[in-house]
């Protein structure tokens, strides 16, 4: 039996009927047309489908579109704003953050709740974070740097990390 | 991959909760974080015709202190027993624990009375609620029952759990002055599930003897166990190097340890001993530093 659920995506409040079997990867993608999100491994381990739900990184392949009924999701569309990157967007284009950039959108969103819960990593804090996210391009030196440059531009910038969510 | 069509339910209280679970037959499951079932559900090794999502009972969601216990609702998440201020006051060690669950992403969903429920072998909280001596309290529509630690991991994936009940909270009972608690885990490098994980909990005396001690091991067995044999070898005893290495010899017993696909059982006797021997004395270490667990208030 489909159910209607309510969830405000990106800022948009959105009510659609599912069937409560609909992943919310699926939902992000096929309901929504909002392909920012991947699918990777499709098995909880890969992270590219990271979004953030009510503020958590989450793993939306991992998730029933009928468990996000109320939420809050951002996406990677989410985070742009005005045509400007968000500050973890643009440090990982000057940082070489990204190869063939499927898993990118992932990574950008574990990063944002990385740098909410350490604003101020160190490299280690950073490596433990991003457990849950797998890139086959970069050998992750370029996502680390890039992770490193956007504490440091936004702490200049004196930019909540929360900014753009 | 899709799961099979399922009918989701989703209610407000634990009494509307358990009115479902006998009304709607015997083909349902409950849905806690989601991120063993849900896995399963998509590879189809289960195909229930009725999902029960705890997700809205608030009173499985209690952290707090309770009567010199630690109190966990079932739906506690990993990443809220990492970052709880009550947790860390009461009882850092477990902090620690819910912080080398597999990553940030399944810790902000995977819930502690899911994971025990669930019962898989190479699940890390096992370990820590069988050394910590819990309790877990389930209900039924004929009221609650508590479990001890020591009863609740039957076998592989299979807790102690009746069918129409469900898990609302752990209790764990804070600890005797001069405790020191260690978590040692052998992860995978892939799922980060512990290949082997050793929770090793000693109370020592004044001059260093061990006044009490308890080791639950996960991962190496068809669900996890106390290690009985070692803990007799050490009680009265001051625990130096020597002694924890002849202890650990016997960290094997009563554990039936097949090999599988990464490790043949050998390998994993010898890991299992070897994790047992550093985890004691890391917990060892910790003890003669002073670094000791938050105490119990005197009764």
């Amino acid at each position: 039996m489909k159910r209607t659920i309510s969830v405000t995506v990106n800022g948009k409040v959105r009510r659609e009927s599912v069937e409560p079997r609909l992943l919310l990867v699926h939902f992000l993608r096929d309901v929504l047309r909002l392909t920012g999100t991947h699918v990777g491994c499709d098995t909880s381990q890969c992270g590219a489908c990271t979004v953030s739900m009510n503020g958590l990184a989450v793993k939306s392949c991992t998730i029933l579109a009928v468990q996000a009924d109320g939420a809050e999701i951002t996406t990677i569309e989410g985070l742009a704003r005005d045509g400007a990157l968000h500050p973890i967007q643009a440090a990982f284009r000057e940082h070489h953050g990204l190869q063939c950039g499927f898993c990118t959108p992932g990574m950008i969103m574990a990063a944002k709740q990385l740098l909410e819960r350490y604003p101020a990593p160190t490299i280690e804090q950073i490596r433990d974070q991003l457990d849950g996210n797998i890139c086959r391009c970069t050998g992750y030196h370029g996502i680390i740097k890039a992770i490193e440059a956007a504490a440091r531009a936004m702490a200049e910038k004196g930019q909540a990390p929360t900014t753009g969510s | 991959m899709f799961p099979a069509s399922f009918d989701y339910h989703k209610p407000g209280s634990i009494e509307e909760a358990l009115e479902l679970l006998t009304t709607l037959g015997a083909d349902v499951k409950l849905l806690a974080g989601g991120h063993s079932l849900v896995p399963a559900l998509k590879l189809r090794l289960t195909q229930p015709k009725h999902l029960i999502d705890l997700a809205g009972i608030a009173a499985l969601k209690t952290v707090a202190v309770r009567e010199n216990r630690l109190v966990l609702g079932a739906m506690t998440t990993h990443w809220q027993v990492e970052s709880s201020p009550v947790v860390k006051a009461a009882l850092p060690y477990l902090c620690e624990v819910a912080g080398l669950i597999a990553d940030p992403q399944v810790r902000n969903r995977g819930t502690i009375g899911g994971s025990l429920v669930n019962a898989d072998p190479a699940a890390d909280y096992p370990a820590s609620i069988l050394a910590l001596d819990a309790e877990m309290v389930c209900v039924g529509r004929g009221g609650r029952r508590i479990v001890h630690a020591r009863d609740w991991f039957q076998g592989l994936l299979t807790a102690a759990i009746e069918e129409h009940e469900i898990l609302s909270e752990i209790r764990i009972p804070l600890l005797p002055p001069r405790t020191a608690a260690t978590y040692l885990k052998l992860r995978h490098p892939a799922s980060r599930f512990a290949v082997v994980g050793v929770a090793a909990i000693v109370t020592v005396t004044q001059d260093q003897r061990c006044a009490e001690v308890r080791i639950g091991i996960t991962g190496v067995g068809s669900c996890a166990k106390r290690a009985g044999s070692v803990e007799q070898q050490l009680v009265g005893h001051r625990l130096d190097a020597t002694r924890i290495e002849a202890a650990s010899a016997a960290a094997c017993d009563g554990l039936e340890i097949d090999g599988d696909m990464h490790f043949s059982a050998e390998d994993k006797e010898q890991l299992c001993r070897t994790y047992v021997r550093r985890a004691l004395l890391r917990t060892m270490h910790l003890a003669e530093s002073g670094a000791f667990q938050p105490t119990r208030n005197a009764p």
